[in-house]
């Protein structure tokens, strides 16, 4: 590895040929999201739309991506089916290692193959082969067909595929990364599905030098201890983030029955405790992370009425896919969550983005605004059944309403009415409903993701109306993010990986420069990021929140419109600041 | 002299860190295959995790066939490795009974030499060193 130059794999997928590019930029750029954002700058054009083929798809991985326990994850660059702007997607599973070990910093895949087909790299191979029988195959069915492919390096090859969803091109399609993992959010599979792309295996087959300073295997042998001895990281190997769902639910901040609630003694049946205690097989880990963050339950189903017959499933779990499919669509059983989460992953789409919209089809539903015509059962909150069905439905586009619903619940609403009760902010709204903060936080985002900033953990810590302090937390928290996500870290690190800490694993993996300036580098990142979403088009001021996130209340009581709307004026505008644009 | 062994793969989180570690400790590398500790998933992650690593053999097949005497028979089974007699001939490999040596692409092969220093990198405690007699400790019975 040169520590200087990027090595990127570029595949031009309607010939089926690549060429590796050493590109410089290490500096500025870094890695994971400053190179995403580098590459779809050399790669993309921020005004031709999202499916244009020569709009490129793009992996990242950062200058510290398995040299360091955490260093874990793999961020993805496109532009969004949600919004036809220029977005970030991240996802863990073995992605980051499995690219890093092929010798490659990046892979940039452009153009569209001729039929549906997977793309095999590695160290020593570039292949790209027909899977027109792959077509409409969920994401299991195409995870065990993949294995047959593609037999070679088992254990250290990461297989990412999309489902049905994908395919149709719904906005709300995931990718999925190893069969536990997700690129989830912003229509990745989509993309992947304009492509003619249904699955890509990554080899992991190369072998290369350490970092010549004699300080590295003791420094990873430092922060080994620091995350496996330590109580740090306990959380989220425990009951991981499920153990939040009683605690937002105690302070009034879990959405429930599409954020017609905040709390309610239905939390009993779902906490991260009764997942843990029920559910829970066993934990997992992405490639390179000793924590096991991962946590897969099980769902057992009896396939014939009369004899015992079962079949069961491996289904992870997390906070989110809790929130999406179970409170907010009034489901208060563990098992009852996990079977419909099951139907998401096989089609294929994001579960937060479905389990959102289909709370709000239950609404549409409650206030007559569709029915069984459109939804073909009539969805009711609580109803697992139904949301099980609606879930295939929508995965698969089955008619007009799902496939509209698929591009996302804003679309629905436009179309069906409703647009008070869409619960989006930016995309589908993530599990809290903590309050202004938040509320601003993912609607302005980067990618309007929970984790762009630490807006959910400031409404829980502040319940003064201090615009100018609450936005200057965003703005830092977003660089700080923002040099971690370059890395490529775990955002679950970020107590680990302090100033001090990531300085000394730079220096030892041959990143001085880096090291040097941490401090700027995150901003000039971001902004780097900002630039090309603005220039995509995105405007701070187009983005409107529905009347339902006015009407809540919260452990601090009811919403307060004027600071919301005054929260949200001020981040907009020193977001727009960061771009250095005037003409917005 | 103990072996490395793996009694309790059946809390592996297939983290890597055991390979990683081997790689960069032992075998001076960056990598997670060339190491004398190999994971695998068994047929999808679903199905759990399974290590490819040197069981010790007493005596060693790799030992008897090696021609420069590169590896030679260890106390306790397994074998002792002398990297600068290798000629990358690759016999090692096809007379091993559970596929536990690894070879880059230059020839260059990897083993497990029973040091020990990955089981200290395992999260889950699935790996231990034990003499090569104790399959099941008196702690398991």
């Amino acid at each position: 590895m040169n520590p200087e130059l990027f090595r990127i794999l570029v595949v031009d997928l309607a010939t089926g040929r690549g060429r590796v590019e050493n590109i410089d930029g290490r500096a500025n750029a870094v890695g994971g999201s400053g190179l995403a954002a580098l590459l779809f700058e050399k790669y993309g054009d921020p005004v031709r739309p999202w499916d244009d083929p020569d709009q490129p798809f793009i992996l990242a991985i950062g200058p510290l991506t398995g040299l360091f326990p955490l260093m874990s994850k793999t961020v993805s660059s496109f532009k969004s089916p949600r919004n036809d702007q220029y977005t970030e997607s991240h996802a863990g599973g073995r992605c980051a290692l499995a690219l890093r070990f092929a010798g490659y910093d990046a892979l940039v895949l452009q153009g569209r193959a001729a039929e549906l087909s997977c793309l095999n790299i590695g160290a020593n191979h570039l292949q790209l082969k027909s899977a027109g029988f792959m077509a409409g195959l969920d994401v299991v069915a195409a995870g065990k067909i993949m294995r047959r492919m593609f037999k070679e390096n088992s254990g250290h090859r990461s297989m990412l595929r999309i489902g049905p969803a994908g395919e149709k091109g719904l906005a709300i399609a995931c990718i999925n990364a190893d069969t536990y993992r997700h690129f989830g959010r912003l229509g990745g599979g989509a993309v992947l599905g304009s492509k003619n792309i249904k699955g890509i295996v990554i080899q992991g087959n190369g072998t290369f030098s350490l970092p010549p300073d004699k300080e590295y295997p003791r420094l990873t042998a430092r922060v080994h201890a620091m995350v496996t001895d330590t109580d740090m990281l306990r959380k989220y190997h425990n009951l991981g983030t499920p153990a939040n769902l009683q605690s937002l639910n105690d302070i009034s901040s879990l959405p429930w029955r599409n954020l017609q609630q905040t709390a309610d003694p239905g939390i009993k049946g779902i906490t991260g405790k009764r997942f843990a205690d029920e559910t829970l097989l066993r934990n997992g880990a992405c490639a390179g992370c000793p924590v096991g963050c991962i946590h897969i339950g099980y769902i057992r189903e009896k396939f014939e009425e009369k004899d015992n017959r079962y079949l069961y499933h491996q289904v992870a779990y997390d906070y989110e896919p809790i929130f999406a499919a179970g409170s907010m669509l009034g489901i208060t059983n563990a098992f009852d969550v996990l079977r419909i989460l099951d139907v998401m992953e096989k089609v294929g789409v994001d579960s937060m983005s479905a389990g959102v919209a289909l709370a709000w089809a239950a609404e549409a539903t409650e206030k007559g605004l569709i029915s069984e015509k459109e939804t073909t059962l009539r969805l009711r909150f609580g109803d697992t059944a139904c949301f099980i069905h609606a879930a295939r439905l929508l995965g698969t586009a089955a008619n007009p309403f799902y496939q509209l619903l698929g591009q996302g619940t804003r679309a629905a609403a436009d179309h069906y009415g409703g647009t008070d009760f869409a619960c989006v902010l930016g995309q589908e709204m993530a599990g809290y409903a903590t309050g202004e903060v938040f509320f601003t936080a993912q609607s302005l985002g980067f990618r309007h993701s929970h984790l762009d900033t630490g807006g959910y953990s400031y409404d829980q810590k502040h319940a003064d109306k201090d615009v100018q302090a609450a936005v200057d937390f965003l703005l830092a928290d977003e660089a700080s993010r923002c040099l971690l996500t370059s890395m490529v870290s775990c955002l679950f690190a970020r107590s680990v990986y302090t100033e001090d800490v990531l300085a000394d694993c730079l220096r030892a993996a041959g990143y001085g420069n880096l090291a040097d300036n941490q401090a700027t580098l995150g901003d000039d990142i971001r902004r780097r990021r900002w630039r090309l979403r603005f220039a995509s088009g995105f405007r701070p001021e187009a983005i409107t929140l529905p009347k339902r996130f006015y009407k809540i209340e919260t452990w601090k009581g009811p919403i307060d419109a004027g600071y919301l709307d005054r929260l949200k004026k001020e981040y907009g505008k020193r977001i727009t600041a960061l771009t250095g644009r005037t003409d917005v | 002299m103990k072996i490395l062994t793996t009694p309790r793969m059946d809390r592996c989180i297939g983290c890597h860190s055991c390979s990683l570690a081997c790689a960069r400790l032992v075998h001076k590398q960056f990598s997670w295959e060339t190491a004398g500790i190999r994971i695998q998933s068994s047929g999808g992650l679903s199905s759990g995790f399974v290590a490819r690593h040197c069981l010790a053999c007493d005596p060693p097949p790799c030992a008897a066939i090696c021609p420069t005497e590169c590896l030679k028979p260890r106390a306790g089974g397994g074998v002792t490795m002398r990297r600068k007699l290798c000629i990358q001939c690759g016999a090692c490999i096809s007379v091993c009974p559970v596929d536990a040596i690894a070879r880059d692409r230059n020839g260059n092969i990897y083993l497990c030499i029973h040091c020990g220093l990955c089981v200290d990198f395992c999260p889950h405690d699935c790996l231990e060193m034990r003499k090569g007699d104790e399959h099941i400790t008196e702690e398991e019975l």
